[in-house]
């Protein structure tokens, strides 16, 4: 067992893991569409969650409602308990700001804000009051865009638009920026699709760093993406999650049916 | 899994690799049943023949493992298709061992040829043929996915073992008999080990056969008698020899 748990790396979850998130009997509709229909999930502490299955499945939608998204959506009624923590985040005295500082998100294609490098990372720490003065305000900048990965490339050109950068270096400011409120999870929808295999790569070396002090759910329609940075996957179709596991396990041994049929290019 | 990959190319490839390995099976089959064949007949020309024709084996393999690399990188095959194709390349190593040890036997059918015969075989090509049955019902069981079939062949071994553990003792004996006898013997021995190794080979292949079905590995563990009654035999010649030598 030990000799397996080193080959296999971090991959392998510890059974133990405290539950950060969960979800139970989940309903999402869009008018007369639903799109969720009892989803009962644990997100693991410190851990990858990844979320596969097939266009138009409620993988994103489930994401959306992890930190209240789905408020802004006309005629979107979400039904169902979600907690973060063991609290109720849809409880109508919780302040939803707040949580979306404790739940960041990074979307599919990268958005920095048309501000500087600075002030795209200083965005979050200054509407959320986190700094007390410029000093302070500069060491969160700069610990955020280290933990993104980012600093090295950027030292030199804080003053410049965000939007100036690369791709995947605007995704790592997306992220640096997501960081810099000190969230505990990360919500990320896609965060490569738009990206070269590099940047990809660069992406997924930092999701799997940024594990160790965030719990991170990713979207993906990459299921080679899926496997090198979840811990647990959770593959969904027609609104439903169809199975929840250990991702190893998913991948090389699917237990159900439409799972092995999705993963393995057989669905339709 | 019944229904069909989207990409159709897919389907085509992974079974392009079941028939390599049914090929493969065949051939290796062949391969014993000559090399066995040469020995009983006597017929050097048959063992040569046999010795020459592992190349198409050894090439085969070759172009499996090729085929595997090409797979796993453009398909990057997931769960059921990934284990095929692991299996797949596993399965070839063992048919390509056991063409190996088929030429093995062929070698030593040659040299065996060169010297009177010492007694009629019964045992070893009765072992052969076992195996050889081995063999073909566990490369069926690959192919129809027979975890059931396959589970039979691994059992179907122990018969082997016993058997070769016979043999070791009877040859044994007569090399007690006569000193003359200890160079066919040896040969007789190391032909018989052979194809106690492809008994062992069939039964990974059977093990492969679970794994591919059920996706976790065959656990069994065999009970293993550490060739019993040839203890027995042992000692008594090495005092035997010595006290003859000195």
């Amino acid at each position: 067992m030990e000799a397996q748990t080193a080959l296999i790396g971090h991959n392998r979850p510890a059974d133990a893991t405290p539950v950060k998130m969960a979800t139970r009997d989940l309903d999402v509709s869009y008018g007369a569409i639903q799109a969720l229909a009892g989803v009962e999930l644990d997100i693991r502490e410190n851990e990858v969650t990844a979320l596969i299955g097939p266009s138009g499945c409620g993988k994103t939608t489930f994401l959306r409602c992890l930190n209240r998204m789905n408020d802004t959506i006309e005629g979107c009624v979400v039904s169902g308990l979600v907690t973060l923590d063991g609290h109720d985040i849809y409880d109508r005295s919780l302040d939803v700001v707040q949580l979306r500082a404790r739940i960041g998100m990074v979307f599919q294609k990268p958005n920095p804000f048309p501000k500087s490098i600075y002030d795209n990372a200083a965005y979050g720490p200054r509407i959320h009051g986190l700094a007390a003065n410029r000093d302070e305000l500069d060491e969160i900048v700069v610990t955020s865009l280290e933990k993104a990965g980012l600093w090295k490339e950027v030292r030199d050109r804080m003053g410049e638009p965000g939007t100036s950068l690369s791709g995947g270096q605007q995704q790592r400011l997306c992220i640096a920026r997501a960081i810099a409120v000190s969230p505990e999870v990360i919500l990320m929808d896609e965060p490569c699709s738009a990206l070269d295999p590099i940047a990809t790569a660069r992406i997924e070396e930092l999701i799997d760093e940024l594990r160790e002090n965030y719990t991170i759910v990713i979207v993906t329609h990459n299921m080679q993406q899926a496997a090198r940075v979840s811990q647990r996957t959770a593959f969904f179709h027609l609104g439903q999650v169809v199975e929840m596991g250990d991702t190893v396990e998913l991948f090389t041994n699917p237990q159900d049916e439409r799972t092995q049929g999705y993963i393995t290019g057989r669905f339709g | 899994m019944a229904s069909t990959h989207i990409v159709k190319a897919y389907d085509e490839e992974l079974q392009h690799l079941n028939n390599n390995i049914a090929r493969m099976g065949g051939l290796a089959e062949e391969q014993l049943a000559s090399a066995i064949q040469s020995m009983v007949k006597r017929d050097s020309e048959l063992a040569s023949k046999t010795i020459e024709n592992d190349d198409k084996v050894d090439r085969l393999e070759h172009e499996l493992n090729d085929f595997v690399m090409r797979l796993l990188a453009l398909r990057q095959p997931m769960a059921s298709d990934l284990r095929n194709i692991i299996a797949a390349l596993k399965i070839a190593s063992d048919l390509e061992r056991i063409a190996d040890c088929a030429t093995n036997v062929a070698e030593r059918a040659i040299a065996l040829n060169e010297i009177p015969p010492v007694k009629p075989l019964y045992t070893i090509p009765r072992m052969s043929g076992l195996v050889q049955q081995m063999i073909k019902d566990v490369l069926d069981a690959y192919i129809e996915r027979d975890v059931d079939k396959a589970m039979e062949v691994w059992h179907r071994d122990d018969e082997v073992d016993e058997m070769y553990t016979a043999l070791l003792r009877e040859l044994l004996t007569y090399m007690l008999e006569n000193p003359r006898n200890i160079t066919p013997c040896t040969h007789l021995l190391f032909i018989a080990k052979n194809i106690e190794r492809i008994g062992d080979h069939a039964t990974n292949i059977a093990e492969m056969v679970h794994f591919l079905v059920h996706g976790v590995p065959f656990r069994e563990k065999r009970r293993k008698e550490h060739y019993p009654g040839v203890a027995a035999v042992a000692p008594a010649a090495n005092e035997e020899g010595e006290a003859s030598g000195k």
